[in-house]
Parts: C-alpha cells; structure tokens; sequence
C-alpha cells in the first residue's frame, strides 16, 4: 500500500437488499485518507448502517468496488472479508457493544483474536490492553472488570480501546456518543481523536448530530453520496 | 480465550444453563443408576445360590427347578423318593446334599423343610454362610427359623408360637402341632428371607394325621405319641448338593438325569441363573431404554434452552461477528457451550450417582437385600460419559446452526 492509497475507496457501489426490492443504495464515489477523520452525517434511514456493513464487508455490492487499504473486500471470498475486517478495521457501536459477561480485558483483546496480523503487531497484548485503558481515562482496576458492570461512558472508552488495539488502519465508529453527556461526549471524543491520530489510523464517525462536524477533517452528508432509491410501496 | 468467553456467557445465564445442567445431571444419575441396579440385582441375582454345584428334583425345566427351590416361586410338578435321595447321597461323588421339602406356608411365606446342614451348606453372595440374629437354629421337633422378613413383616420374636398352613392357600390349618420360633436369621438379601424353616422330621410330624392332602377325620395323634415316631420322609421336593471335586460335577448331573429309578433333573445352579436372568433380561432392557430416553429427553431440553436465548443473544453473536469471526466461528461457540454443559451435566450426574450411593447402599441392602457397589466408574460408564457430551454438541447443531443462519443475515448491525 503507497502512503498516497486512500484507506477507504468506494466506487460505482450498488447494493440492493434481497427481498427488499423498496430500497437501494447507489454510492458512486467515496474516499478517505490516511489519517483522516472524517464525519458521515445522515438521516435515520439513510443507508448508513448499510454502508457499514458494506465497508466491514459483512455485505458485498452486486456491483462496484470496495477497497480498504488497497484491497477490494468486495473481490473477496465470504471468510476471507471476515478475517480482512478483523485485520483491517476496527469498530465501535452506538452502546452494549461489548460482551457484558466478558471481563474488560477480554474485550479489548477480542479482536485480535480472529486477527493474527493485527495480533502480531501488539507483543504483549496485555499491556497494550492495560496502556490503552490508561489512555482512555479508565481507572486502574477496571481491567479485571465484567465489562457489564461499568457505566455506560466506560464501556464505550473500553469499546475504543477494542477498536485501537493492533492498531488498524481504519476506525469505524457508528453513533459512539449518541448514548452519552454531553460533558462524557467531548472528554471520549478528545480520548479518541487522541488515540486515533497516536496509532495513525482514519476514523470514519457516522452520526446524525451535525453539532459534532467541528472535531472532524472533514463532513460528508450521506445524501451527497449516494442514490438512495425508494419505490413507491 | 473463547472457552473462558464460552464459560462466561453460560455463567452470564446461570439460572437457565443451570436448569439445563441440573435436567442433563439428574438423567445422567438415573441412567447410570439404572446400570447400578441392573449390575448390583443382577449380581445380587447370581448371589443368591452360592457353592451349591447341583440342584436335584423331579424332572421337569431347569428354571422352573430352580424357582422353586431356590426362590420360592411356583411349585415342583413331582417330589423325589427319599429312596432316590439316598441313593443320590450315598454316591461317592457326593459331598454334602441338604434335603428341600415345599408345600406348606404360613401366611403368606413358604414353609422349607430340611435338615440343620442347611444353615451351614447354604451359602450366597459369594459364599456367605447365613448367620442367626437372634435365637438358635432347631433343636426340638417343633422349632423353626425364620428369615429376617418373615420376622420383620410379622413382627415375631424368639418364643412365639407359629401355626403353618397346610399348602400354599389352604384355610386348614396344622393347629395341633405348632411351632417355636427357636432362631431368626440375619438380612441376606435372599429368598431365605422370606421363609419358614422347619426340620424335615417336623413336615412328617404335622401330616401325621394327613392322607391324601387331606385331612384323616376323626384321627388327632397328640404330639408326645408323635416325638416317638420315626418321622422319615417317603419324598422330598428337591436337594442342594456338594461334590468332592468340580470334576466330577458333569459326570453326577449326567448319572442323575439317566438315574434309571425315576425321572430325576440336575441342574447347575449358575446355568440355570443364567438361563433365568435371560428371562428378565427382557425387563431390564426396557429399563435401560427407558433411562436412555430421559437422557435424549434432557438433551433435547437443552437444545431448546439453545434455541429459546438465541433471539436475546444476537447481539452478542453480532459483536463476534463485528470483531471478524466467522459465522461458523459463532456455530463453534454454541457446539462448545452446549458440549460444556454437557460435560459439567455428566460430571454432576456422576457426583450425584455416587452420593446417591453412597447414602442409598445401605439403606438399599437392608430393605431390599440388594447390594449397590461402590467402585470407580466403569469403561462403559466413561464411553456412557461421553456419548452424553458428543449427543450434547451434535443436538447443539441444529440451534448452531440457526445461529449461523442468523449471524449471516444480521451481520454485525443488530438493533433490538
């Protein structure tokens, strides 16, 4: 991968779900940078969570390309997306995205598990894990912690922490503060664009708060992007 | 990694994997309990005649032979002539014969006549002697021992007196002549214990007056007149015999089914058990089979703990999928929990079994003279273990496999 390869190449995707003949996503061109970090702002209804799913490769386009770091995730075989998500991307979900019965550290150190590259760039996952924790504000002891017993604004800085460690090259975060403070809401997006930017990895942020467009690179309106067809029912 | 997460999801949903473990442990133990019993009565079956080689009487089947003499049940088609006893005892081969006399009862256990080597010839469970708990064995004509249910049941003490039916469902009783307890017997898990003995002189004594299965009329011989008496038997139902060397056991049972006299039967005891057990073997199939299903049932308990949390646990299975595995890595984590609790269900089961053992044995012995052996569990009982856990992981495929279906569709974008 040159340092000029986009992380994140879209192009002429067209994906339609099966059964669902009511509604298509059209995404003619989408591109992100190394290290950027970028704001995807849409409606409830959009096609986000569609092109999430496209991205991470848990759906593929009937036509078009999808390239993460220079590989065409859509060209790959069913397992071979699986293992290239878990190697390439690393994601945080809106809230209860972590195992609740899993402690802390097995948590953070989930991924890594389905990815041996990913693994092999952390030598002491352990300590990474813990570094990280640090980083992100939790207290010492949290480590040891069932995932489920911290509060909603630990769990999503233990869910970044799952996402940064092995340090992927791209970071998807799909409505991470929708759940929090306000006050909680800036302190985890300083901590992330902090971590982000110390690991070198692009972080595509979707969400519908355009209150939020000021900490990032760059805005991209959903609607600007894509086609969304919707027949009449 | 995933074992300790696999671990932590069933500890996550303690109470129904809980359930489910009870459900598999508590078929386990029946199951293996089941074996237990089969093993243990099936033993406790073969113990019941111990170092007799033959048993002689009239010519009939083996089994019914031997389920009149030794267990009590039925009656013998034809008795033996003592003439044909004593030609029988006088054999060199012979060792020792215990003569059976059969027919009377007293209400509703056999009266056994026969003579004071019985309690010493007599041997079960891998050759115990019979041992008296209480009293003497017969030292007058009109003393008896009884078995420890007979004592038991009937609530009789050393002194009491005791009046024996004539036949098995006779209203006539032999109420001039009756008995003393002179001696109860210890438990001995036998059909000893469930009978009246009496000395092969006191069954002459009381059919003095008897002719014919009947009654003389009129005719009352009182009883000084009848301690005078040479009170020798003209038949006898059966008789238990030693031989000097196992040699010669084949060569004896031949000579007394050709015994030219009359038509004799010998059998040997352990053939005849094991034609019997046979017999009943058909039960115990069915038994078996029947603990076998409450195990498939309780696997199928726990499929269907499977498939009722995996609406509750697609989220989960989504963040599986989020951090890059594979759908069929999701199918591997369900056929792994379900094999878990399988595993723990029959390690429980077994912690069960031998507690149940453990305070079952003696209890077991003392009311049903069936002795449950502790040993360590079996070859057959570890392939039983695990078949329970290999049932457990293939049952586990079908909701796996619906699981794998799901994580499919829903890829890692689950909202409930």
């Amino acid at each position: 991968m040159g340092t000029d390869t986009p992380i994140l190449d879209l192009k002429d995707v067209r994906y339609r779900w099966s059964g669902r003949v009511s509604f298509g996503l059209d995404i003619p061109d989408l591109t992100l940078q190394a290290a950027e970090t970028v704001l995807l702002l849409g409606e409830s209804g959009s096609g986000k969570s569609t092109l999430l799913s496209l991205i991470c490769g848990t759906i593929a386009p009937q036509s078009g390309a999808v390239s993460v770091a220079g590989t065409d995730i859509a060209s790959l075989s069913a397992g071979r997306r699986d293992r290239f998500r878990a190697e390439h991307i690393g994601l945080i979900f809106q809230q209860f995205n972590l195992l609740p019965y899993a402690s802390v550290l097995d948590n953070i150190l989930l991924p890594l598990r389905f990815a041996p590259q990913r693994r092999a760039r952390v030598p002491s996952p352990q300590d990474t894990a813990r570094m990280l924790c640090q980083d992100l504000g939790l207290p010492d002891d949290a480590i040891a912690a069932q995932a489920g017993t911290l509060s909603v604004g630990q769990q999503q800085r233990v869910a970044a922490a799952r996402a940064l460690i092995g340090a992927p090259p791209l970071l998807i975060a799909d409505e991470p503060t929708s759940a929090l403070d306000a006050a909680t809401q800036a302190t985890f997006l300083n901590l992330l664009f902090t971590q982000a930017r110390a690991h070198g990895s692009t972080l595509l942020m979707v969400s519908h708060d355009a209150r939020l467009a000021t900490h990032f690179n760059r805005v991209v309106q959903m609607a600007d992007i894509t086609k969304t067809h919707r027949a009449a029912a | 990694m995933i074992l300790r997460l696999a671990l932590g999801s069933l500890m996550a949903r303690a109470l129904t994997v809980g359930m489910t473990i009870l459900a598999i442990a508590l078929s386990v133990a029946l199951f293996l309990g089941v074996e237990k019993v089969r093993t243990g009565a099936k033993a406790s079956f073969a113990d019941t005649i111990s170092g007799t080689d033959l048993i002689v009487g009239a010519r009939s089947g083996s089994v019914q032979l031997l389920l009149y003499s030794v267990f009590r049940i039925g009656n013998a088609t034809n008795n033996m002539t003592w003439e044909s006893y004593q030609d029988i005892a006088a054999r060199p081969e012979v060792d020792w014969i215990v003569p059976i006399s059969l027919g009377d009862s007293h209400r509703q256990f056999r009266v056994m006549g026969t003579t004071n080597a019985f309690f010493e010839r007599y041997k079960y469970r891998s050759g115990q002697a019979l041992a008296i708990a209480d009293g003497a064995i017969m030292e007058e004509l009109f003393d008896t021992v009884i078995g420890a249910d007979v004592a038991a049941t009937l609530g009789y003490e050393i002194g009491d007196p005791i009046v024996v039916a004539h036949g098995l469902a006779s209203f006539i009783d032999h109420d001039d002549q009756p008995f003393r307890i002179s001696g109860i017997l210890e438990k001995t898990g036998t059909p000893v214990d469930r009978t009246v003995i009496v000395s092969l002189e006191a069954i002459e004594a009381i059919h003095v007056d008897w002719q014919g299965g009947a009654r003389t009329p009129g005719q009352s011989t009182p009883v000084d007149v009848i301690r005078q008496m040479q009170l020798e038997p003209e038949a006898v139902t059966a008789a238990l015999i030693g031989v000097k060397s196992r040699l010669q056991v084949f060569g004896l049972q031949r000579a007394i089914n050709e015994y030219p006299q009359e038509p004799l039967l010998a059998i040997l005891p352990g053939v005849a058990l094991q034609e019997l057990w046979q017999i009943v073997g058909i039960a115990e199939t069915a038994l078996i089979a029947v603990s076998g299903m409450v195990v498939v049932t309780a696997l199928i308990g726990m499929m269907a703990t499977i498939f009722s949390s995996l609406n509750e646990r697609r989220r989960e299975m989504a963040i599986f999928r989020a951090m890059g595995a594979r759908p069929r890595a999701v199918l591997s984590l369900l056929v792994l929990e379900a094999a878990l609790m399988a595993a723990i269900g029959a390690i429980l089961g077994i912690a069960l079994l031998y507690l149940g053992l453990t305070v079952a044995q003696p209890r077991v012995d003392a009311a049903f003279g069936l002795w449950l052996p502790i040993e360590a569990p079996t070859l057959r009982e570890f392939w039983v273990l695990l078949g329970v856990v290999a049932a457990g992981a293939i049952v586990s495929l079908v909701p796996a496999f619906r699981a794998y279906r799901m994580s499919l569709a829903d890829g890692m974008m689950v909202r409930i």
